[in-house]
């Protein structure tokens, strides 16, 4: 790297070359101000608002310098009164156009134009002009609005909308003095693509772009409290900001897992937190009623029923849910409490039902079933292949850095039953028919193979059972795989011979992938294409789960799972089971537990008496809803632990209220295996406690000792025994996650998995055939119907539906039907349609897109009431056991 | 306004030129330029169109549409009428020449008259200044015209 001297303020600074003359100022410390830039946003392109002007020896006029590159020599002066005689100006003209209003605007406090006026003396303008029109308000989105009055057209929001969330959304509109923000043609922001991310208006200098409110507050009220995003699996930074006990505002922050930036869910979702409808005392539920119960009263019933049940039954008689929507700390109290009090390994959570199959698969092929690469890491990609994500909806922080690379010259195949946004902007698109995920993948390994496209020197060094792969894939030519997929057979040469080509090829998948009755294979397979063109082990490659819910991948490694202590260590293991006792001190069952479905079985056939769980609701996740809620009522006790009434609160016996992600201490380990803080910021809400304190407190009156203090102790603890978390501990963590295996306290983490070797040595080839879906289409049930999950929802909505903006947007389910097929049944957009399936029947809306093909129909999960899991069936997987959500025969009718 | 509907023959014409474009997404100017010679205006739906036709967002076409005044986005009428605004022009009297169009046509400058027969707009110097002011309508000139002489030119396209 080049670098360069200059001098600034009279300082003589070094650096490298390219770097602009305001980062030069800013990396030594010296402040200038600014209203249209941003770190993140292409320098070149700013330049906009002047603010940043210097000056510089032997220029004749005065310079931006956000957009000047720093030369050898230059001499810049940032204060000279030139300098600051600019900068008044550059206010007094702002001023001339925007109103005084600071007295009752909403961004009074937090607008820079108001800092730097206070900072520069400016008090007004002596250019104002008295016509300035005044504009109307922009009020059509549900969770903020833009004021074009206030608008200094610094451009941030839309070069932020452009470059970064890669919605183009809206742009700057004609010119001159009309100059505006606005959506193409005009359009309400409400009828634009806007995703609502509000990445714009986190950057809106000035009271343009707001929130919209429904607690009055002023930003000098306000403390910020720094934490993780308690929705998906990205886990993006940001801080809570509080009033009093409240959440009135959330807004992004800079950490390495979102880059500053956030999602509709993040930015906006956070009014559950407040909601009136937590749970804020225990309930018992008495002659079918439930009744406000002390804590006292509550635990001594739950502590009670699970001694009574494991001296009458044995401690298999018992199981827990644990939650992935918990902390690694209380995750890890979870499956302790089971297993080292209770005494059994039935605990297990709802990574079964999205990415169990990734656990097993890559556990096999790989050595560790996690993301091999980072959330960011899109953007050093040459080629991204993405199968069975809709990553713009369901991790949207990482679809845009997805859609940002390909902007920046990335090539993009998506293989999708459904035309999702990414697919409009793919390279190459292949809608498969759902659950032929396997043959599609064989048929990319056989053309690969086929044309010599398969890295030999890699195969040879890295990997095992490559003769078996090439077996095997032969029967694979493209004319059958295009058959099987329902696809175009050039374009899936096409994609292949650019997958194989591409130095550096990315592959993101989830749940259409994993949740099929083959989804084990169909990662496998992922993993296959990976290591045939030598993928893994490489910055801006690899295979990517993209992990659900915020710590999926955690409760995973904390050992929420039946055959699993915290960090994959074998129940079955006798080395293992010995360690734990120890750590533990109690002895340990070396059977390993029941999954999930097993577990709702087992309820069903009586083996099974009690059931705890903690922040789950199978009711509505689980498929075949009929089946889960017969299980659930032959249950002898049922304790659900939550932070609202669930549906599968419904059915227990007793529910303890539980304190939200904003009301405690703790880690969340995102999709890239980052292991992030937590951070109580407001008191939990009525009498309700976090599930740490809650499951320490079972532990102690069931006479186990577990006296931790604060979650911190509970790491370090985990750390002790976690192999993969042995260097992780809160101070470590504090400003930055760290990535995961972190074996010491002084490893810096883990961005790019299996680099030298794979984690299981070398990488296996496991090579299968494809296998139809469990369910096929026939003459009662002739469409297939998949599922997923939609940008504004989140799980089973217990949190989002409790949001207005997004019930109001989104407020019960639906299903797409393609225009053809809507035809044929003479269905109109908006009516009301009949869906049946081998299990059960629904009435809900059709949505006539033709993002779905002429045999398949798609309905969002989130919903109960007439929801998608009434019709999905719980064929399993035979090794992961994951249920096939993906793929159910369904039988549609006008209602 | 039957002269303002667009055809398919418009569209089939656009998406050859378009088609014929090696590097799409830097054509935005040029494809805009063809899609105003041949529409003769630049409604949303033709915007959308080239939008879609070069894979750029419809935002960024917006933006260079409503940037650059030579587009326009209202149909023009079936006889166009350009008033020069030129420096010369505009000393000789051209802003009373558009006034008393807009006052005999009922409308702004930009504008097109309800019933699609006559539309209204300046231009910048268009090189006849012995003239001054000049107004041209479907292409012919009229010279030195007065306020007054307006009626009788309009009078000509009274058909
Ligand atoms: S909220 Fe997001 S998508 Fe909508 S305009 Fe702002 S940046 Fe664009
Ligand atoms: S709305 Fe805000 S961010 Fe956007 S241009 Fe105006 S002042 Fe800048
Ligand atoms: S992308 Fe995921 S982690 Fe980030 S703000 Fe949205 S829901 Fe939260
Ligand atoms: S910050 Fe440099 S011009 Fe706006
Ligand atoms: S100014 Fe009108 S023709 Fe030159």
């Amino acid at each position: 790297m080049k670098m360069i001297k200059l001098t600034i303020d009279n300082q003589v600074i070094e650096v490298e070359k390219g770097t602009t003359v305001l980062e030069a100022a800013r990396q030594a410390g010296i402040e200038i101000p600014t209203l249209c830039h941003d770190p993140r946003l292409e320098s070149s392109l700013g330049g906009a608002c002047r603010m940043c002007l210097v000056e510089v020896q032997g220029a004749r006029t005065l310079s931006p310098s956000c957009t000047m590159p720093a030369t050898e020599g230059m001499v810049v002066s940032t204060r000279s009164e030139r300098v600051v005689q600019g900068r008044k100006v550059v206010l007094d003209l702002i001023w001339s156009r925007h109103p005084h209003d600071c007295l009752t605007c909403s961004a009074a406090g937090n607008c820079k134009l108001q800092d730097y006026s206070f900072e520069y003396g400016v008090k007004g303008s002596r250019f104002e002009n008295p016509e300035e029109p005044e504009f109307p308000l922009d009020h059509s989105n549900k969770f903020y609005y833009y004021d074009r009055n206030k608008c200094i057209l610094c451009g941030k929001c839309v070069r932020v909308c452009n470059e970064l969330q890669q919605t183009h959304a809206i742009g700057m509109s004609e010119r001159g003095f009309d100059t505006h923000v606005s959506p193409p043609f005009e359009d309400p922001l409400a009828q634009s693509k806007c995703v609502s991310c509000g990445n714009c208006v986190s950057v809106c200098p000035v009271g343009a772009l707001v929130p919209r409110r429904t607690d009055r507050f002023r930003y000098w009220e306000v403390r910020k409290v720094r934490t993780t995003c308690s929705f998906c699996g990205v886990g993006c930074q940001m801080e809570l900001l509080i009033k009093g006990d409240k959440i009135v505002e959330v807004a992004p922050y800079a950490g390495e897992s979102n880059n500053n930036m956030l999602c509709v869910k993040g930015k906006f979702g956070y009014k559950f937190v407040n909601h009136e409808d937590r749970l804020k005392t225990p309930l018992i539920k008495r002659n079918g009623t439930f009744e406000e119960a002390t804590w006292e009263e509550a635990l001594d019933l739950v502590v009670d029923k699970l001694k009574k049940t494991k001296e009458e039954y044995g401690p298999d008689a018992v199981a827990g849910f644990s939650s992935a929507r918990c902390t690694n700390e209380e995750n890890y109290l979870f499956q302790k409490l089971l297993r080292a009090v209770v005494g059994t390994n039935n605990v297990d959570h709802c990574a079964r039902l999205c990415h169990a199959s990734t656990v097993a698969g890559l556990a096999t092929t790989l050595g560790s079933g996690a993301m091999t690469n980072s959330n960011l890491e899109a953007l050093k990609s040459d080629l991204i292949l993405v199968s069975g994500s809709n990553t713009t909806e369901s991790h949207p922080v990482i679809g845009a850095h997805i859609q940002q690379a390909k902007e920046k010259g990335a090539k993009l195949i998506v293989a999708e039953p459904r035309e999702i946004e990414l697919a409009k902007e793919a390279d190459i698109f292949l809608q498969i028919k759902p659950g032929t995920n396997v043959a599609f993948f064989n048929g990319m390994m056989h053309v690969i193979i086929k044309e010599g496209l398969q890295d030999k020197e890699y195969i040879a060094a890295r990997t095992e059972n490559y003769e078996e792969l090439e077996k095997i894939m032969e029967a694979y030519t493209p004319a059958k795989v295009a058959e099987i997929c329902g696809i175009n057979e050039d374009d899936l040469v096409k994609a292949a011979r650019m997958y194989g080509e591409a130095d550096r090829a990315a592959i993101y998948y989830s749940m259409g992938v994993t949740q099929h009755s083959t989804g084990t294979q169909g990662v496998m397979s992922v993993s296959n294409l990976a290591l045939l063109c030598g993928n893994i082990g490489k910055e801006g490659a690899g295979v990517n789960p993209l992990r659900g819910q915020n710590n999926v991948q955690g409760a995973c490694d904390m050992g929420a799972l039946p055959g699993d202590y915290p960090g994959y260590q074998k129940v079955f293991d006798p080395k293992a089971q010995e360690k734990f006792e120890k750590a533990w001190g109690a002895k340990l069952s070396d059977k390993a537990g029941l999954t999930l479905t097993e577990v709702l079985n087992g309820l069903d056939d009586g083996s099974l008496k009690m059931l705890y769980v903690m922040g789950e609701n199978p009711v509505v996740s689980d498929p075949d809803t009929k089946h889960v809620e017969e299980a659930l009522r032959k249950a002898d006790f049922i304790v659900v632990q939550d932070i609202f009434m669930s549906e599968t609160a419904e059915f227990a016996d007793v529910v303890l209220p539980a304190a939200s992600f904003a009301e405690k201490d703790g880690t969340f380990t995102n999709t890239e295996r980052r292991v992030q803080r937590v951070r109580k910021a407001i008191e939990p809400i009525g009498s309700s406690k976090p599930d740490w304190m809650i499951l320490s407190d079972i532990m102690n009156r069931m006479g186990y000792e577990a006296n931790y203090k604060n979650p911190g102790e509970i790491m370090d603890e985990i750390a002790s025994v976690t192999p993969q978390y042995g260097g992780i501990s809160f101070d470590r963590i504090e400003e930055e996650g760290l990535q995961w295996p972190c074996p010491t306290k002084d490893h810096p983490g883990t961005k790019v998995l299996h680099t030298e070797s794979m984690s299981r040595g070398k990488g296996l080839f496991k090579p299968a055939d494809y296998i139809e879906s469990a369910e096929t289409t026939d003459k009662d049930y002739p469409y297939i119907m998949t599922t997923g999950r939609i940008l504004y929802h989140y799980h089973t909505r217990t949190m989002t539906k409790r949001v207005k903006g997004i019930d109001i947007m989104f407020p019960e389910s639906y299903i797409e039907i393609n225009p053809v097929t809507a035809s044929r049944l003479e269905l109109k957009d908006g009516d009301k349609v009949k869906v049946g399936s081998r299990r059960g029947e629904i009435v809900t809306t059709a949505k006539v897109t033709d993002k779905v093909d002429e045999d398949v129909v798609f309905m969002p999960f989130h919903f109960y009431e007439n929801g998608a899991n009434t019709l999905t069936q719980a064929a399993l997987d035979p090794i992961a056991k994951i249920p096939e959500l993906k793929v159910s025969a369904v039988r549609l009718e006008k209602a | 306004m039957e002269n303002n509907q667009l055809t398919k023959e418009m569209y089939d014409e656009l998406e050859r030129f378009i088609e014929a474009i090696p590097d799409k997404e830097n054509a935005i100017i040029a494809v805009l330029h063809k899609a105003q010679e041949i529409c003769g205006y630049l409604p949303r739906e033709v915007q959308e169109f080239i939008a879609d036709k070069l894979n750029v967002p419809a935002n960024k076409v917006y933006g260079v549409v409503t940037f650059y005044s030579y587009f326009t986005t209202v149909p023009k009428g079936k006889y166009a009428i350009n008033v020069c605004l030129g420096t010369a022009c505009f000393v000789r009297g051209a802003d009373k020449i558009v006034n008393e169009l807009e006052k005999k046509l009922d409308l702004k400058i930009g504008e097109t008259t309800p019933d699609g027969k006559f539309s209204l707009d300046g231009l910048r110097c268009v090189g006849a200044c012995g003239l001054a002011p000049v107004v041209m309508i479907n292409g012919k000139v009229y010279g030195k015209i007065k306020p007054k002489e307006v009626n009788k030119i309009l009078a000509e396209y009274n058909d």
